[in-house]
């Protein structure tokens, strides 16, 4: 396989030469965490074995686990226990965490779980894609719970996000999801980061199970069965990701100052979009772009912001369209909207958005819209 | 062990089960640096009975949870304490992979042979010719195949240092499994490896028996499907 990474202790030039993979399991490293469970799967496999290395010379722990479920339950003893612990997979790997991911989440424990997604449904193959947005941001496991969801864009973005993951994922207690796709995960680019780096917070975890040395034995479960407890706890979840709604929102908008279009895609996809716009302005069309960072919580707010003003919304994604939903709830009149999309792994021209864009400037209706 | 009245059935063996686990911790002086992991089952409410620290697991995933808290914090006393349903059915990868990376845990199986909590259904313990819920017409072994020995398959793996059966159906046996239990703590204390003790239980309830039949029942008829004894001996000091 080898190593590819140029990710190298002793060089004193910051920037280093790296997959998103790599990028992921360093900024997961640099923010403290030390433990990491998964389990090996296209195309994720150079985040799992360069955490083998990584939390080896960290003295962390890193167990190749006997499947995508027993690694998030390892997660969840890990994180009850106090430690900052971290999973990967790919698509059909995190459908199998779903029912560990809604106990974490439920039981109000931190943690990072990053899909680097593929085709699919089904096994699929092991291009890029990004039709798990659903399963990230409205559910995936059972029960009213939310995943904060944040979508790197770049190989630096892979290191940023999961670097602020962790100190996100203690902040509120809860689990927090980095979506990404294959292309991400195994594009090489530069990546910069201060080689003297600490975690960007203090890890406090006055809540860990660590025996009951003092104090009456702790119980940290999700069941609770006495009348009106579950519900109870459901009120209080629900006001955390209000809380969440309100803070940790974010997106990134380009050119859209005067855009009439806007073309709204995340991940791999946005940098094509960017590309689009470019293209799109040279033609005379004024066109932006808006990149969701975070997908839940969602970015309505500049969306309609843009849409009140008379912007039209092109949403591009690798999937049969799924953030989409999200777009047109926050633009609430689909006919300022339209949709192009590749799925099982085709990845979206650019100037198939460049000219469905124009289409929809000039018309207010996509043509072409059932090609693919 | 805390007061909280039972929530079991007249005649289960995890009132005596729980006992022991409780005496042993506290002969061991470990109430304060230990973490039990709790099964999805009958004993789901057994942090109602233990004032020490515990954790709740998905149904089947006990060991794995178990191995996340083993490794942060490896001075502390980590069991999992588990069912028929948790251990051998859906979560037969987890306690064969604990075991098989030798991670420093206890495992107390408590196997009665059915699945108490859902109704009395068939269980990979039951054995041939018993009914059940879901095996209405006796478990037969060519449609519903044949008991499961979890500790017999254990003992091939190097990891896995020390299993031994008992029960509970004697004052007798009732000592043999407070002592395998202690000899299982401190096999794990001692950081020798994996452990596990299998402890037959009745459930008069789903069995159909009353509690002085149901401990006859394991003398005579469940204990010959799973010999009581030690079936790995635990490395001598």
């Amino acid at each position: 396989m080898g190593d590819r990474t140029t990710i190298n202790k002793k060089k004193k030039d910051l920037r280093y030469l790296t997959s998103g993979n790599e990028a992921c399991g360093e900024g997961a490293i640099r923010a403290g965490c030390r433990f990491y469970a998964g389990y090996p799967i296209t195309p994720q496999n150079e985040l799992t074995s360069y955490m083998s290395k990584r939390m080896e010379e960290e003295r962390g722990v890193f167990i190749q686990a006997e499947s995508e479920i027993a690694a998030i339950s390892m997660v969840h003893g890990a994180s009850a226990a106090g430690a900052r612990a971290m999973t990967s997979s790919s698509s059909p790997g995190i459908s199998l965490k779903q029912e560990g991911i809604s106990y974490i989440a439920a039981t109000e424990l931190p943690c990072v779980i990053v899909n680097v997604m593929r085709g699919g449904p089904g096994l699929g193959n092991i291009s890029p894609a990004q039709g798990d947005y659903f399963q990230a941001t409205k559910g995936g496991g059972h029960g009213d719970y939310r995943l904060i969801v944040l979508a790197p864009s770049s190989v630096q973005e892979m290191f940023d996000l999961t670097y602020g993951a962790f100190a996100l994922a203690d902040k509120y207690s809860t689990p927090v999801m980095i979506l990404a796709d294959g292309m991400l995960g195994q594009m090489m680019e530069p990546l910069e980061f201060d080689r003297a780096i600490k975690p960007p917070d203090e890890i406090k975890k006055p809540w860990a199970l660590t025996g009951a040395k003092g104090r009456k034995g702790k119980s940290t479960k999700s069941l609770l069965l006495g009348t009106g407890a579950l519900e109870g706890h459901n009120i209080k979840l629900q006001k955390k990701y209000k809380e969440i709604e309100k803070k940790e929102t974010r997106s990134e908008e380009y050119k859209t100052e005067d855009a009439e279009i806007v073309v709204c895609a995340y991940g791999s996809v946005a940098r094509i979009a960017r590309s689009a716009v470019d293209t799109l302005r040279k033609n005379g069309i004024k066109a932006g772009s808006l990149r969701p960072v975070s997908l839940w919580p969602f970015p309505s707010k500049p969306v309609k912001k843009l849409a009140l003003r008379g912007a039209k919304f092109l949403v591009v994604e690798m999937s049969a369209g799924q953030m989409v939903e999200d777009v047109a709830l926050a633009v609430q009149n689909s006919g300022q909207m339209g949709f192009y999309g590749r799925m099982g792994g085709g990845v979206p021209e650019e100037k198939e958005i460049v000219r469905r864009a124009k289409a929809l400037n000039s018309r207010g209706k996509c043509k072409g819209e059932k090609k693919k | 062990m805390t007061d909280a009245p039972t929530h079991y059935c007249p005649g289960c063996g995890h009132g005596i089960a729980h006992r022991l686990v409780c005496e042993v911790i506290d002969e061991l002086g470990m109430r304060e640096n230990t973490i039990a992991v709790a099964p999805v089952g009958c004993a789901v409410l057994a942090y109602d009975y233990w004032d020490f620290d515990t954790l709740e697991a998905a149904h089947g995933r006990t060991p794995a949870v178990a191995t996340g808290v083993k490794r942060i914090l490896p001075e502390k006393l980590v069991f999992t304490y588990q069912g028929d349903g948790d251990l051998a059915a859906i979560g037969t990868a987890e306690i064969i992979h604990a075991g098989s990376r030798g991670e420093k845990l206890s495992v107390v199986f408590i196997n009665n042979g059915v699945y108490g909590m859902t109704g009395g259904q068939m269980a990979p313990t039951t054995i041939i010719g018993q009914t059940t819920s879901t095996s209405q017409y006796t478990r037969r072994s060519d449609k519903e195949g044949f008991p499961i020995k979890i500790l017999e398959m254990m003992s091939v793996l190097p990891g896995v240092v020390y299993l031994e059966r008992t029960s509970l159906h004697s004052p007798g046996e009732v000592l043999k499994t407070k002592r395998a239990i202690k000899r299982s703590f401190e096999t794990q204390l001692e950081g020798k490896g994996f452990s596990m003790v299998e402890v037959l239980s009745p459930c008069p309830t789903y069995w159909g028996l009353d509690p002085v039949r149901s401990m006859e029942r394991i003398e005579k008829v469940i204990s010959k499907e799973y010999p009581l004894g030690v079936v790995k001996p635990a490395i001598a000091v």
